[in-house]
Order: C-alpha cells, then sequence, then structure tokens
C-alpha cells in the first residue's frame, strides 16, 4: 500500500512539473538561505578568530588611564601615564610575561626617492615580532642592541614597502629612508599580517621605540605597553600581575581606581564572536522564515491540488479506500515535494559554500548540522503545512466528490 | 456470487426516509421505501428525474446514508456503519458503474482494475493477475497498459466493469451506464452485463432509459420519492 502511495503522489508531483517546481522553490530558497547563511556565519567567526590569533591570542595591552588632575577626570588616554620603567618592571617582577614592548607611535612623513608616504610609525622593543608573531619577508628586525644604542634602523611593513619602493627593483634592505626628515636605514621588511580591526600593521614603520621617544619626544611616556603572556592559558593571571606591578609604579593608594587598562586580547575575541553569533542567529531566524513561507506555498499548492482532485478523490472513496488512505496520499505528496526541495536545496548549497570556501580559503564551511536541521525543518514543515489539506481530502463526502465536476 | 442464500434477500431496505436540506428547505428524496432484492437479479431502477432514483442509487451503494430506515445488505445493518466501514462495504460487496466511466485519468486501465484489490490488502501479483483476469472476461486484455484516454467510450466503460466486478461484490451497481454511449456501444455493454448476469452476478441499474429497463427482469418505478410500480418484466432475452 505504502509503495502504492507514494508511486500516486509521484505521479501527481510528475503530471505538474512546472507547479511543483515553483511550489519546491520556497523550501529550496529556504534550505539554501539556512545552509548559506551558516557558511557565513562560520566564514565569519574563522576571519575573525584567524585575525586575531594572527596578531598573537596571548597578547595583553596595556593602555594609558583616566588621570584626574585638579579633581577634574580626564578621558581615557588624554594623559599617558606609562613609561619605560613601567615597561621594564612588568618584564622583570610578572612571571607569566613572556615578552613585552613598549609602543611609542607617530605619524611622519616618509619619503624614499620620489615616493611619498604618511603613515604611522611604531616604536617598539626588540621583542616584538615574538610579540606580534611578526615574520620578516626581507632582511631582519633590529636587534636589542639597536634598540640600547637608539639607533636610526627601519622595519618596513608590507604595505609601506610596496608604497615607498614602488617602480623600483633595489633591494630595500640598506637603503636609507627619511623619516620626518631623519635618515633611516631599512633593515628589514615584515611578511603581510593584514588589517587588525583598528590599525593596519602592514601599512606601519617600526623603529627602536628609544628612537622613537628622542625623537616624537614627550617626557618619558609610551603610548602603551604590549605584554604577550607565556602562554593563552595565563592570560588572566599575567593580567592581574600587571595591575598589581603598575599600581606599586605608580603609587596607587589601596581604593584608588586605576591610572590604566588592560585590555586581554581574549576578551575581544570573545566580544567579536559573540557579535559573529548574534550575526548567525539573525540569519538562522530569518531562513526559518523562509522556510515558513515557504511550507504555507506547499499547503497552498496541496489545496489546489485537493480541490483540483476532488473527482478521483470521490472515485476512490467509492472503490473502498478509507480516510486514513485518501490522507496519506496527500500527506505524502506533500512530504514529498518538502523533502525533494530540501534535498534539491542542500544540493545546490553544497556547491555554494564549496565554492564560498574556495574563495575565502576558510576550509570546509558546509555546517552537516544545519543541514540537517534544514531537512528536518523541511519535513516537518511538509508534514504540518500537508496535515490540513490531507484532512480536507478526507473528509470529502463520496457522493459529493463524485458530482464534483 | 452472493453468499446469501435464495431465501434471504441481499437488499433488504424498510421504511427508508432520506431528507436533504437546501436552505431551510425539507427535501424529501425518499420517503419510505420499503423494497427487497434477490440474490441474482437484473433489476432497473427508473423514474423521472427527481423522483429519486438517484438517491436510491447512492443509499443502495452504501455512498450516503438515510435519514431513517432499516438497510440490510448481505446480512449487514449497513446504516448502522461509521464511514470506514462503509468504505470496506463498498470495497467488498458493491462494484460500480458510472455514467462517466470514473476512472482514474494518468492510469492505466490494469491499475484501475486493480484499485479496488489495493484497498481491500490483497497482495500486488495476486492483484495484477486478477485485474488480468478481469480484462480478459470484459474482452480489453490487449488494452491493459492503455490509459483512459486512449480508449474509446465503449472500453473505458468495459475497463470500469471489469474494475466492478474484480472484487467479486454481491452487488454490480450502475449508474446510468449507457448514458455517456451510443446506441451500437450501448448493446454491447448491456449484452456484456447479460452475460455476467448469466454468470450469476446481481444486477441492479439506475437508468431512465426505456431501452436499458426493457434488458431486466425487474423493473422498480419511482415517483416522488415512492415505489410506484414493482413489476417483472417482460424481458426474454437470450438467457
Amino acid at each position: 500500500m505504502f509503495v502504492e502511495i507514494v508511486r500516486v503522489a509521484w505521479r501527481s508531483i510528475q503530471a505538474n512539473k512546472m507547479r511543483s517546481f515553483l511550489t519546491m522553490l520556497g523550501i529550496i530558497i529556504g534550505v539554501m538561505a539556512v545552509i548559506l547563511s551558516s557558511a557565513i556565519g562560520l566564514s565569519a567567526k574563522a576571519g575573525v578568530t584567524k585575525q586575531v590569533e594572527s596578531l598573537g591570542s596571548n597578547i595583553l595591552t596595556v593602555m594609558p588611564g583616566s588621570v584626574t588632575v585638579g579633581g577634574v577626570s580626564r578621558g581615557f588616554g588624554a594623559v599617558s601615564t606609562l613609561t619605560v620603567a613601567d615597561a621594564q618592571a612588568i618584564l622583570a617582577q610578572d612571571p607569566d610575561v613572556a615578552y613585552v614592548s613598549p609602543l611609542v607611535t607617530a605619524n611622519e612623513q616618509v619619503i624614499y626617492g620620489g615616493n611619498n608616504l604618511n603613515t604611522s610609525i611604531e616604536g617598539t622593543s626588540a621583542d616584538y615580532p615574538s610579540i606580534r608573531n611578526v615574520t620578516m619577508a626581507m632582511g631582519r628586525y633590529f636587534l636589542p642592541s639597536e634598540v640600547q644604542d637608539a639607533s636610526d634602523v627601519a622595519v618596513l611593513g608590507s604595505q609601506a614597502y610596496q608604497s615607498l619602493f614602488s617602480g623600483s627593483t633595489v633591494n630595500p634592505v640598506g637603503q636609507t629612508i627619511d623619516i620626518g626628515g631623519v635618515p633611516f636605514t631599512v633593515v628589514g621588511v615584515a611578511a603581510s599580517q593584514g588589517a587588525s580591526g583598528f590599525s593596519n600593521q602592514d601599512d606601519a614603520i617600526a623603529i627602536p621605540y628609544t628612537t622613537a621617544m628622542n625623537l616624537f619626544a614627550n617626557g618619558n611616556t609610551v603610548n602603551e605597553i604590549l605584554v604577550a603572556a607565556k602562554s593563552p592559558d595565563v592570560m588572566n593571571r599575567a593580567q592581574l600581575e600587571i595591575e598589581s606591578t603598575l599600581r606599586d609604579t605608580h603609587q596607587l593608594a589601596p581604593g584608588v581606581s586605576d591610572d590604566f587598562q588592560i585590555v586581554n586580547q581574549a576578551t575581544i575575541l570573545n566580544a567579536l564572536s559573540g557579535v559573529s553569533r548574534i550575526l548567525t542567529l539573525l540569519l538562522d531566524g530569518i531562513s526559518a522564515i523562509s522556510l515558513l513561507v515557504g511550507g504555507i506555498g506547499i499547503m497552498n499548492i496541496m489545496l489546489v491540488s485537493v480541490s483540483e482532485r476532488t473527482r478521483e478523490i470521490g472515485i476512490r472513496k467509492a472503490i473502498g479506500a478509507t480516510r486514513r488512505v485518501i490522507s496519506a496520499q496527500f500527506l505524502t505528496e506533500a512530504t514529498m515535494l518538502s523533502v525533494a526541495g530540501a534535498m534539491a536545496g542542500l544540493l545546490l548549497s553544497g556547491v555554494g559554500t564549496f565554492v564560498m570556501s574556495k574563495v575565502t580559503g576558510d576550509g570546509n564551511l558546509f555546517s552537516p548540522a544545519a543541514a540537517v536541521a534544514s531537512l528536518g525543518f523541511s519535513l516537518a514543515v511538509g508534514l504540518i503545512f500537508g496535515v490540513y489539506p490531507a484532512r480536507k481530502a478526507a473528509s470529502l463526502k463520496p457522493i459529493d466528490a463524485l458530482r464534483f465536476e | 456470487m452472493s453468499l446469501s442464500s435464495k431465501h434471504q434477500p441481499l437488499v433488504h431496505m424498510q421504511n427508508i426516509v432520506k431528507e436533504y436540506f437546501i436552505g431551510d428547505q425539507v427535501i424529501r428524496a425518499l420517503n419510505d421505501v420499503t423494497l427487497d432484492i434477490w440474490p441474482g437479479e437484473f433489476v432497473a431502477i427508473m423514474g423521472p428525474s427527481g423522483s429519486g432514483k438517484s438517491t436510491m442509487m447512492n443509499v443502495m451503494g452504501c455512498l450516503d446514508v438515510p435519514t431513517s430506515g432499516t438497510y440490510v445488505l448481505d446480512g449487514v445493518a449497513v446504516s448502522t456503519l461509521s464511514e470506514d466501514e462503509l468504505a470496506s462495504v463498498r470495497n467488498q460487496k458493491i462494484g460500480f458503474i458510472f455514467q462517466s466511466f470514473n476512472l482514474l485519468p494518468r492510469t492505466t486501465a490494469l491499475e484501475n482494475v486493480e484499485l479496488p484489490m489495493l484497498y481491500m490488502g490483497v497482495p500486488p501479483r495476486q492483484r495484477r493477475e486478477r485485474a488480468m483476469e478481469a480484462l480478459e472476461q470484459v474482452g480489453l486484455k490487449e488494452r491493459a497498459y492503455n490509459r483512459p484516454n486512449e480508449l474509446s467510450g465503449g472500453q473505458q466503460q468495459r475497463v470500469a466493469i471489469a474494475r466492478a466486478l474484480v472484487n467479486q461484490p454481491n452487488i454490480i451497481l450502475g449508474d446510468e451506464p449507457t448514458g455517456a454511449l451510443d446506441s451500437k456501444t450501448t448493446e454491447d455493454i448491456l449484452a456484456l452485463l447479460h452475460q455476467l448476469h448469466g454468470q450469476g452476478n446481481t444486477i441492479i441499474l439506475v437508468t431512465h432509459d426505456a431501452e436499458v429497463g426493457r434488458h431486466a427482469e425487474r423493473v422498480i418505478r419511482f415517483r416522488d420519492g415512492r415505489v410506484e410500480s414493482d413489476t417483472a418484466a417482460a424481458y426474454e432475452g437470450e438467457r
């Protein structure tokens, strides 16, 4: 009996190919929306994670905090309270800290030959590459001795290199560039790291922080202190150690709030993946609605089909079909439509996510969980929206159905 | 092919009333009808339109239930059955032949004939064999795999007859079975029905065609929802 029911349903779907296709289209689009939106979510999450991790997942950034001057609270970062001594204290005292680099930044005009570039100059320690996972494309980073001597040496970000040496085939290492009127020797070019949300490391030029402090003299304060914890697992401990060290060096009495703030990379990662999670949820919600709309389309067509086939229902009932058989017939048809639509949608979105992962390089973006969920949801939609038309068909009276023209 | 004896009527109707509501007006389509039909009879139910003969056919065929009265079909009191039980009675005790054939479109003759056995739960192989036999009996074996739209009217009605008799029902019930056919084809179909009658089938035809009525052994005339006359016709056929 079941085989027969499936065969009849298949025949009826085939008899109205265009209509069946259009009915399925609602489900196809719904399923594609689910799979592709989850792929977008996965890709966004992978992108965020990759980017944050490329900058080091064990990084703590110490930034100047608000300072109260004469009873007036100034904004965060309005006055830098961080010094090179702070950086040295952190490195010396805190057991969970691996590397420390003060950061002294300024924007300067940089000239090489006929090329002119206004970009960010970052004064760092020689440990900076270990903190930020910088790898060198050419040459080397500057040495501790060069930091000690406040040498005029520079490491170019990959984009800064391209801008300055565009149209030139000369090896940049050993060349002299002009930064804010001071000649610097290029010792290396960093490999590309990509943009990191707020700043683009590739655009910047790194010089020893000692040199930077001499040039952009601002007392003995630095803009930020970058700290690498020994591992991502000890981030929180390192953060507490740094806080206590800095409260010491800044001689803050108990009860006085910190005049600095420590930003944990993990916190940023969490915040960003929270955003992408909300984005994914939103997209999932929209796709679920489109599946629901697809289901309503199925119900609509099944109702049309019931009234078109009133006579057929009458014949079947006259010959001995029970309510259950008639109802199973239409329910099967609705379910077949929705499942076929879901299959087609899965196939298409499989191709879609394959193309997407090739383009973004994010690896596999086809989420099996989303596939199973959308298939299950489509099946449920077919069954639920098939019930009403099926009941309607089953409850037709045989004489009324036979009389129907 | 009835299991009931010659001493028990196949169709026993007593004080059958059927009322319809059209708006708030009550139409009494059958008004206190009492009749018996015996196994092996060939009966024509006749009457002008509005006489109640179609309602009679629906009630007798268990397509509709009477408002009041008793209907016993082959020993089963059908007036008390549920909708699904009625479906099973129609499936096993009654074979329908309709004026407009009522074959399923897009479905081969063979599958149409198999349909009653499908609902009865006959296994596929046996279904196929018996459907073929029934088609052979109506002389359409070679058109088994044609669809209704590939068959002539007479051929479609033969398929419908094969479908009606395939479950070996107690009654073959025809509603104007020749109403849509030309006179030559009508003769063929009536000859086929006679042949089936000759094999022991009980045949009941509802018709307003006097020509068809003449073929029956017994004619029951309806007028205004009542039995007007019930006579053994002067039929002296090839039997």
